[in-house]
C-alpha cells in the first residue's frame, strides 16, 4: 500500500510541477493550480511514509528509497515553511523538480531494508532524521542561492521584465539563504553526532578515514565555515551564494560516498 | 519680428564642452549687459543649465552674429565649441523655446526643473534690463504653453515614474523600504521627487549633502532630515542604503574604492546608488561589485518607458501642442507689425466721433444722464462696427505677408497721415483691445 500512497503522490507533484512550469511561461501565480497540488501530493507522501513506518518500525527509513521520500517530503515542507513565513513560491523553480525526481526514484518499486539487525536503532532513527532535516534546510539554502544569483544578475544588468520578474527581493532572498543555513546547522550537527554514535556502536571504534565519515566531516567543516564567515564578516550576497554551492556540492559528495562506504551501505550495490 | 537663439545641449555637445561655456550665476547680469550691447540685439536672455547653454535675442533685423557674441565673451577657442552650437530664428526659434520650457528637449523628458530654470533666467534678464515688451510676451507665451502641455499630456508623470521605479528598483533590492536610510548627494528637484517618494514607501531617514550647505539644510528641513557637510560625505555615507546623487560636478565622485570602504563598514549590506546626475556621479565599475547596484538616469528612465507604453504616444500629442502654439503666437507676432495702423485709425475714426458729436451736442438742448449716455453709446457702436472689417482684414492680411499693400490702401482710404507714436508694448495691448478683436483663449 505505501507504494500506491506514494504514487498518487507522485500523481499529484507531477501536476504540480507542470502547472507551476506553465504559470513560469505565462508569468501568472502559482496559487490556482500548482500549489493546492503540491500541498495534496504532501498528504498521500506522508500517509505513504505512515504506512510505511508504522508495520514494520522507523527502520523502514533506513532503505533507500523510503529514504528518498523522507528527504522528498522534508524538502516540501521547507518549502512550505518558506511560502508561509515570506509569501513567495519562487524557491519551487528549484525545489518542485527535486522532490519530483526524488519522489519518481522512491516510487519505482519497493526495496528490502538493508539494516536488518539494527544497533542502537533509536540512533540510527535519530542520524537519519537529523541528517535529512539537515539536507533540507542545505538544499532550500541553496536553491536561494541560485534563485539569487539570477536576481542580482538581473538588477545588475538592469533587464527587469521577463519571466523572472516575480522573484521576490535581493534581500528576501538572501534572508531565506541565511535562516536556512541558520536552521539547518543544528539538525546536520546532530545528525552526524548520532551517526558517530551509531558507526562506534557498530564497528567498535570511528574510521576516519572511511570515505563516508571523511567527507560528512569535511561537509560540516564547509558548513560552519559558511556560517562563520557570514556572521563574522557579513559575507552576503554572491560570495555567500557561491558558498552555499559549495556547501551543497560537498554535502552530494558526501551523500554519493554512499557507494564506497565500507560502514554506510544502504544502496545495494 | 526677429528672435533669434544660439547655444549647446546635451544633445549637440559633450559636458566638456557645456562645461567650458558654463557662466555662473553671478556672471550672469555682466553677460547679459554685453549681450543687449552687441550690435543688432535689442532684447536678450541666457539660460544656463547643466544640460545646456543658449543665448535669446530679439534682434533688430534678424541678423544679429550671435556667434560673434560668443566668441567676445567666452574667452574659448571658437573652434573647439562651434561645431555643437545650433542656431535657430523666427519661428524655429520660438519652438525651440517652447519646447526647452515645456521640457521636451529635456534629458529626463516631462522633468519639472527646466520650467524653473527657465523662470529664473528671465528674472534674472528682465532685472538686468535685457528683457523688454518682445522677450517678455514671448517667455510669457512659453510659460503658459508649458503649462498647457503639463495639463493636457500626462508627459510629466514620465519625470514622477523614474521617481517611482526607483522606488519599485529599492523594493527589489530590499524588500520593503521600512527602516532604510536615503542619501541625497546635491539637492536638485529630482532627487528631492525621488527622496519624497521613497519616504511615502516607508524609508526611515534622509541625510543630505550639497557643495551649498545652506541648501542642505533646507532640503534636509522639509523631509526632517540631517544635513551633513560635503566634506564629510565619504565618512558617513555608509550610513545610507539608497544613495540618491545629482551634483554637478564634472567627474565621478564615487569610485571603486569609496565602494569597497563603504562595503567593509556596512558588513557587506547591500547599497543601492541612484545617479540623476549628468555627467555621472557614480562610476559605473561600482555596478560590478558585490551588494552594490548603481542605477544612472538613462537605466532609471529605460525602466520608466517599459511602464509607460503611451509615452511616446504622449510626446507626439505634447509636440502637436507646441505645434499648435507656435502657429498661434507667430499669427499673434505678424498681426503685430499692423498694430500702429490699427491705432492711427482708432485715433481717426475717435476724433471724427468726438467733433461730430460736440458739432451736434449744441443743438440738442438739455439731456438726461441718459440720453447723453445713449449717444455715446450709439456712435461708439457705429464707429465699432465700422472699424472691424478694416481691422479684420488688417490682421489676417498681416498673417499672409501681404501687409504693405494693404497697410497702404487702408491708409489712402482713410486717409491716414501719420501714425500714432507708441511703444510696442502698448501696441500689443492694443491688439487685444481692439473692438471684437478675436479673444485669445487662456489655458
Amino acid at each position: 500500500m505505501p507504494i500506491l500512497w506514494l504514487r498518487v503522490a507522485l500523481g499529484f507533484y507531477a501536476l504540480g510541477l507542470l502547472s507551476a512550469l506553465l504559470a513560469l511561461i505565462r508569468q501568472s501565480g502559482l496559487h490556482r493550480i500548482a500549489l493546492p497540488a503540491m500541498s495534496v501530493g504532501m498528504v498521500f507522501h506522508f500517509v505513504s511514509l505512515a504506512e510505511a513506518v508504522i508495520p514494520s518500525g522507523p527502520l523502514a527509513l533506513t532503505s533507500m528509497h523510503n529514504a528518498e521520500s523522507l528527504l522528498a517530503l522534508l524538502v516540501m515542507t521547507a518549502f512550505m515553511i518558506v511560502y508561509f513565513v515570506y509569501g513567495t513560491t519562487s524557491p519551487g523553480i528549484v525545489i518542485f523538480p527535486l522532490v519530483f525526481v526524488l519522489t519518481f526514484a522512491a516510487a519505482t518499486h519497493q526495496q528490502p531494508f538493508l539494516f536488518t539487525s539494527p544497533v542502537l536503532g533509536g540512533w540510527l532513527i535519530a542520524h537519519i532524521a537529523l541528517i535529512f532535516a539537515g539536507y533540507a534546510a542545505l538544499f532550500l539554502s541553496f536553491t536561494a542561492s541560485v534563485l539569487y544569483l539570477i536576481q542580482e544578475r538581473r538588477l545588475k544588468s538592469k533587464k527587469l521584465s521577463g519571466v523572472m520578474s516575480r522573484l521576490p527581493a535581493l534581500q528576501q532572498i538572501d534572508e531565506i539563504g541565511y535562516r536556512s543555513l541558520l536552521f539547518g546547522f543544528p539538525f546536520m550537527t546532530l545528525g552526524l553526532i548520532a551517526g558517530m554514535v551509531v558507526a562506534q556502536a557498530t564497528f567498535g571504534h570511528l574510521d576516519f578515514l572511511d570515505p563516508k565519515i571523511l567527507l560528512s566531516t569535511l561537509m560540516w567543516a564547509v558548513y560552519m565555515v559558511m556560517l562563520f564567515t557570514r556572521w563574522n564578516a557579513g559575507w552576503r550576497g554572491r560570495r555567500a551564494a557561491y558558498l552555499a554551492t559549495g556547501a551543497f556540492v560537498a554535502a552530494l559528495i558526501a551523500w554519493s560516498a554512499n557507494y564506497f562506504s565500507a560502514i554506510h551501505k544502504v544502496v545495494q550495490s | 519680428m526677429n528672435f533669434q537663439l544660439i547655444g549647446v545641449n546635451h544633445k549637440t555637445a559633450p559636458v566638456e564642452i557645456r562645461e567650458r561655456l558654463d557662466i555662473p550665476v553671478a556672471s550672469l547680469p555682466d553677460a547679459l549687459k554685453r549681450l543687449v550691447q552687441h550690435a543688432g540685439v535689442d532684447e536678450g536672455l541666457i539660460l544656463c543649465t547643466c544640460n545646456r547653454v543658449e543665448v535669446l535675442a530679439k534682434t533688430r533685423n534678424g541678423s544679429a552674429d550671435l556667434r560673434g557674441f560668443m566668441r567676445d565673451y567666452f574667452r574659448v577657442e571658437p573652434s573647439t565649441y562651434e561645431s555643437h552650437l545650433y542656431e535657430f530664428s523666427e519661428r524655429e526659434a520660438i519652438r525651440h523655446l517652447f519646447r526647452v520650457t515645456a521640457s521636451l528637449d529635456s534629458m529626463v523628458v516631462g522633468e519639472p526643473q527646466i520650467l524653473g530654470q527657465v523662470k529664473e533666467a528671465y528674472a534674472t534678464a528682465r532685472t538686468a534690463g535685457a528683457v523688454h515688451s518682445h522677450l517678455d510676451h514671448l517667455l510669457t507665451r512659453a510659460f503658459a504653453v508649458a503649462k498647457r502641455v503639463r495639463t493636457e499630456t500626462s508627459i510629466g508623470a514620465s519625470a514622477v515614474s523614474v521617481a517611482s521605479v526607483a522606488v519599485e528598483l529599492a523594493k527589489k533590492i530590499f524588500g520593503s523600504l521600512n527602516g532604510k536610510h536615503v542619501y541625497l548627494v546635491g539637492a536638485g528637484k529630482m532627487s528631492e521627487l525621488a527622496a519624497r517618494h521613497l519616504l511615502a514607501h516607508g524609508a526611515a531617514s534622509i541625510f543630505v549633502a550639497n557643495r551649498t550647505h545652506e541648501r542642505a539644510i533646507v532640503l534636509a528641513e522639509k523631509f526632517h532630515g540631517e544635513a551633513i557637510l560635503f566634506e564629510q560625505l565619504y565618512d558617513t555615507c555608509d550610513r545610507a542604503d539608497i544613495v540618491i546623487t545629482s551634483t554637478g560636478a564634472p567627474h565621478a565622485i564615487f569610485r571603486r574604492e569609496h565602494g569597497e570602504l563603504f562595503l567593509s563598514r556596512r558588513k557587506n549590506r547591500p547599497m543601492f546608488f541612484i545617479d540623476i546626475a549628468v555627467p555621472r556621479d557614480v562610476d559605473p565599475e561600482m555596478n560590478k561589485m558585490d551588494g552594490i547596484f548603481v542605477y544612472d538616469i538613462d537605466d532609471l528612465q529605460q525602466a520608466a518607458t517599459s511602464h509607460l507604453a503611451d509615452r511616446k504616444q504622449e510626446a507626439d500629442r505634447a509636440e502637436q501642442i507646441i505645434n499648435v502654439e507656435v502657429d498661434r503666437f507667430h499669427d499673434h507676432l505678424q498681426t503685430l507689425t499692423v498694430v500702429p495702423m490699427i491705432l492711427s485709425l482708432q485715433d481717426q475714426l475717435e476724433s471724427i466721433r468726438q467733433a461730430e458729436i460736440s458739432r451736434v451736442r449744441g443743438r440738442l438742448g438739455t439731456l438726461s444722464a441718459e440720453q447723453e449716455l445713449a449717444i455715446e453709446a450709439l456712435t461708439h457702436g457705429i464707429v465699432n462696427k465700422i472699424m472691424h472689417t478694416p481691422i479684420t482684414t488688417l490682421k489676417s492680411a498681416a498673417r499672409n505677408a501681404e501687409a504693405t499693400t494693404v497697410i497702404d490702401v487702408v491708409r489712402r482710404i482713410f486717409n491716414l497721415t501719420g501714425q500714432r507714436k507708441q511703444d510696442e508694448k502698448d501696441a500689443s495691448q492694443a491688439v487685444i483691445e481692439a473692438p471684437d478683436a478675436p479673444e485669445e483663449p487662456e489655458n
